[in-house]
């Protein structure tokens, strides 16, 4: 056992158990919690996976933002206990076959795979590789990525304002 | 000339024929074509009497009719003596009422018409007496009684004139049913209707009496029905509602006779059977006693010569049921001249006084003589007395009745014909002499009708001297039956000349010097007198025991056919409706059911669809999930 | 050893998780929050990809880079489609929201 697979097993481990909790905590709030550790297991996996931008990138905006924003989210709504998971059993029952089944057929097309594993040495650094690749190859998604948001932005906000400010802001 | 002597009949069918369809046309020119048929008819009667005189005799087939088998039936004449006496008898006859009519039933609406039926009547008879076969002779039997029927119920908006006609029809042809089983059976055993071959056959011994007798006998119903003996004598009174020439022509002097006649024609076969003769005797003798009896209180005129036509009937029949051939025939001969007579001016007195009851006349001596005359000479002539002619026929009846030993026979025959004088005096009496009791201005006839008058006077007093003595009972030479002539008996004449006598005398004291009052002796008896005034209740007789229950059969039959086809019919109907119930039910629950099945269907296949529709966006998620784990299934295990 | 496959069987696991989240939460946040786990599983498994099969180009890990980002914009719709339908409905529940339902 080395070093790297403990890791591994230990980040994976919480990342499933957290995962775990994330669906089905009453709490939404304990949820939200768990959401989080959810989210650094995963940057720690990128980490061994010699993802270190990505890692970083993970915590920053979906820790540092995004569940800031789901506990906000959380937080108006004011509704922190759940009624938990579905009560209908069929429903639950359901859905779990489903994923179930799911994951099975999955995982058998996975192990059919004959993946092309190369053995070779990640590109070192990565930053500036990145970077390159963000600035050459990929500029025009990068540049929709952000009008994106932009859109994003607006349509969040005229979604969740309320109604007068709207016509106020229509009207006036 | 013998040989075309079909022509005698047929002259008067053609004319019969040209009445009823241009009759309308013709008018008064129809009566004239009529006439002249009949006309013809006896002249050419009198030329085959003086033939027959001589000698000369037919019977000939002219044509055959096939029935089944080798059967064929013959259709001839035959022409022996009392074929030519009959054949002088009817024309002469028909010819004085065809002439007389022309006065009688001026103006009437369908006098064409009239002159048709009395034409066909005529031809019909013409055929009847010279049938050489009984096909033939039925044939024509049948079709005068049609005629007789037409011509009674001539003026039928009269209802009983109507009923008259119905009546007579109905009587006659129960007489008329018996004589068809007897022809039936005569057919059946000789194999042939001709007289001729019959008679052989029967004489020839091939035939036993009592088939004999039983033929006879029947055949004798249809006498009895068409010579209106006791007991089918009822439709005669009653068929006076025609016209009075009709009841001259019909019933008094031919269609009457037609009885007679067959007898007479079947003497052959009646003489092998003395059991039918004798029936025929005992019948005839009841007839004329019983007639005579009703005649005697009658107040309609035509009535009394109605039942005086009866009671001579049965005299005709008496004759020759006790063998007398010729004097049957002979009574027949002269009875057709004064009953004719009698008949015409009893149609000449209505005819001037505008009705028939005798009580509202009287005194019409006066004013019509050439009537009262001879009227007055066939009066006397019907009561026997000599040398009338009614005298020598009656006179007759009494010779054979005695020398055949029926004495009982020619005692009730005297008396009879002492209330035939007695009743017609009667008649004569209250009607022309004393004074007139009615309100019509009175007046002698015109010529049509008082120039027949005048010639059957004439007959009436000299038809009988043929067969008197006097010209050597030339009659009996002429028609006979195997052997001929009787001596006269003077006791008989005497008897029967008193007997004439005694009835005139009693109804002279009655009715001329009113001796006694006749209604005292209606006081005296009336039981007797009302049995007698209702003709011995005979019609009501026959109303309660054959009419009455014929009708309620009928009723009882028309009830079931009534059900029967009514309950047939809703039967039908019922089923019919039930089968459209059927019809209707499959219709709405399995055509319909079909429909809304279909549609129901759809309806739950919805049901059940909609069911995905839950709005919620998990179980979408899930249901793609679930597509996805499908499409992956299928890829791989299918797609490969 | 880890291999490339153990790194897919986490993804796996956290993506059924993730799956099974989406179609059980009673809360619509929680929805969210299972969508973005399945996000996130999804980006290891980009960047498990690339690390293995092509180590020296990064297009994988630049994917899951734009994934994050768009994820984020996502979220951030999400949410606020949430708030609005919380104020109208003052419920979380997605089985109340079933105006479309037959």
């Amino acid at each position: 056992m080395t070093p790297y697979s403990l890791a591994f097993y230990l980040i994976s481990f919480v990342a499933v158990v957290a995962a775990l909790f994330v669906v089905t905590m009453r709490n939404i709030f304990h949820s939200a919690l768990c959401l989080i550790l959810a989210f650094f297991a995963l940057a720690g996996l990128f980490v061994l996976l010699e993802a270190e931008f990505v890692a970083v990138a993970q915590v920053l905006i979906y820790v540092g933002a995004i569940t800031i924003l789901i506990l906000f989210g959380i937080m108006l709504t004011h509704r922190l206990t759940d009624k938990g998971v579905r009560q209908a059993s069929e429903g639950r029952f359901i859905s779990l076959i489903v994923v179930l089944v799911l994951g099975a057929l999955i995982s058998i097309v996975l192990r059919a795979t004959r993946f092309p594993v190369s053995s070779e040495e990640v590109a070192h650094p990565a930053i500036p590789y990145l970077g390159k690749l963000l600035m050459t190859q990929y500029l025009w998604p990068f540049e929709v990525v952000s009008v994106l948001l932009l859109v994003a932005l607006v349509g969040a906000i005229v979604i969740a304002a309320k109604d007068e400010v709207i016509r106020k802001k229509a009207g006036g | 000339m013998l040989s075309s002597a079909w022509l005698i009949p047929i002259v008067p069918l053609g004319t019969f024929v040209i009445n009823i369809f241009f009759g309308k046309r013709l008018k008064g020119a129809s009566a004239y074509i009529s006439i002249l048929a009949i006309g013809f008819g006896f002249f050419y009667s009198l030329g085959i009497l003086f033939r027959v005189f001589g000698g000369e005799r037919l019977d000939a087939s002219l044509l055959w009719v096939p029935l089944a088998g080798e059967m064929r039936l013959g259709v001839g004449l035959l022409i022996d003596e009392l074929a030519a006496v009959m054949l002088l008898v009817v024309t002469s006859v028909s010819l004085m009422v065809q002439i007389y009519s022309v006065g009688y039933m001026h103006g009437d609406i369908r006098y064409s018409r009239f002159y048709a039926y009395l034409s066909l009547f005529s031809a019909a008879m013409l055929g009847l007496v010279l049938a050489n076969s009984y096909a033939l002779l039925f044939v024509c039997w049948e079709l005068v009684g049609l005629t007789s029927y037409l011509l009674i119920g001539f003026w039928f908006e009269k209802k009983e004139a109507a009923n008259a006609g119905q009546k007579a029809f109905i009587t006659t042809k129960l007489g008329d049913i018996g004589m068809f089983i007897g022809i039936l059976v005569l057919l059946a055993n000789v194999g042939s209707l001709g007289f001729k071959e019959v008679f052989h056959f029967a004489e020839a011994g091939e035939m036993s009496v009592g088939l004999i007798t039983v033929a006879s006998l029947l055949l004798f119903c249809g006498a009895v029905g068409k010579s209106a003996q006791f007991p089918l004598h009822v439709w005669l009174p009653d068929a006076m509602e025609g016209p009075t020439p009709v009841s001259a022509l019909i019933h008094a002097a031919t269609m009457v006779a037609a009885g007679v006649y067959l007898v007479a024609r079947s003497f052959p076969l009646f003489a092998l059977s003395p059991a039918a003769l004798e029936v025929v005797a005992t019948i005839g003798i009841i007839t004329a006693f019983l007639a005579a009896s009703i005649a005697l209180v009658q107040n309609d005129i035509k009535r009394i010569l109605a039942y005086s036509t009866i009671s001579q009937l049965g005299f005709m029949m008496t004759a020759l049921g006790v063998g007398g051939y010729t004097a049957g025939i002979f009574h027949l001969f002269t009875h057709a001249f004064f009953k004719a007579l009698l008949f015409l001016g009893a149609g000449s007195m209505i005819h001037a006084a505008h009705i028939n009851d005798i009580r509202q006349m009287g005194g019409l001596f006066k004013k019509m003589p050439i009537t009262g005359w001879t009227f007055l000479l066939a009066c006397l002539s019907i009561a026997g007395v000599p040398p009338l002619a009614g005298f020598w026929s009656k006179d007759e009846i009494f010779l054979e009745a005695l020398r055949t030993g029926h004495t009982v026979i020619l005692v009730v025959g005297l008396l009879t014909a002492c209330m035939t004088a007695f009743y017609m005096f009667r008649l004569f009496f209250i009607t022309f002499t004393g004074i007139y009791r009615g309100d019509h201005p009175i007046h002698e006839s015109p010529w049509v009708m008082t120039l027949p008058l005048a010639l059957l006077g004439f007959m009436a007093v000299f038809a009988g001297l043929p067969g008197s003595p006097l010209m050597g009972n030339g009659f009996h030479h002429f028609v006979h039956f195997e052997e001929c002539g009787v001596e006269p008996s003077g006791m008989v004449m005497a008897l029967s000349i008193l007997a004439g006598l005694v009835g005139i005398f009693l109804a002279w004291l009655l009715y001329y010097r009113q001796a006694w009052d006749p209604r005292k002796l209606i006081k005296a008896a009336p039981g007797a007198y009302r049995f007698l005034l209702n003709k011995w209740y005979f019609d009501e007789v026959y109303q309660a025991g054959v009419v009455r229950p014929v009708l309620g059969l009928s009723r009882v039959l028309d009830w079931i056919d009534l059900r029967g086809v009514d309950g047939g019919v809703n039967g039908v109907a019922w089923v019919a409706v039930l089968i459209s119930k059927i019809k209707r039910l499959f219709d709405i629950y399995i055509v319909d059911g079909l429909v809304n099945l279909s549609g129901a269907f759809f309806m739950a296949l919805g049901k059940v669809g909609r069911k995905f529709q839950t709005g919620l966006v998990q179980n979408y998620a899930l249901v793609l999930l679930f597509g996805v784990v499908i499409l992956v299934l299928a890829k791989l295990f299918l797609g490969g | 050893m880890i291999t490339l496959y153990h790194y897919l069987t986490v993804s796996l696991l956290l993506f059924g998780i993730g799956l099974y989240g989406i179609l059980t939460r009673r809360n619509a946040i929680g929805i969210l929050m299972s969508i973005e786990l399945v996000l996130n599983s999804v980006n290891l498994n980009l960047v498990a990809f690339s690390r293995f099969i092509t180590p020296q180009v990064l297009s994988g890990q630049v994917f899951a880079l734009f994934v994050i980002a768009v994820a984020a914009g996502e979220a951030v719709i999400g949410l606020a489609i949430v708030l609005s339908i919380y104020r109208c409905r003052n419920t979380l529940d997605p089985e109340d929201i079933n105006l479309m339902k037959w």
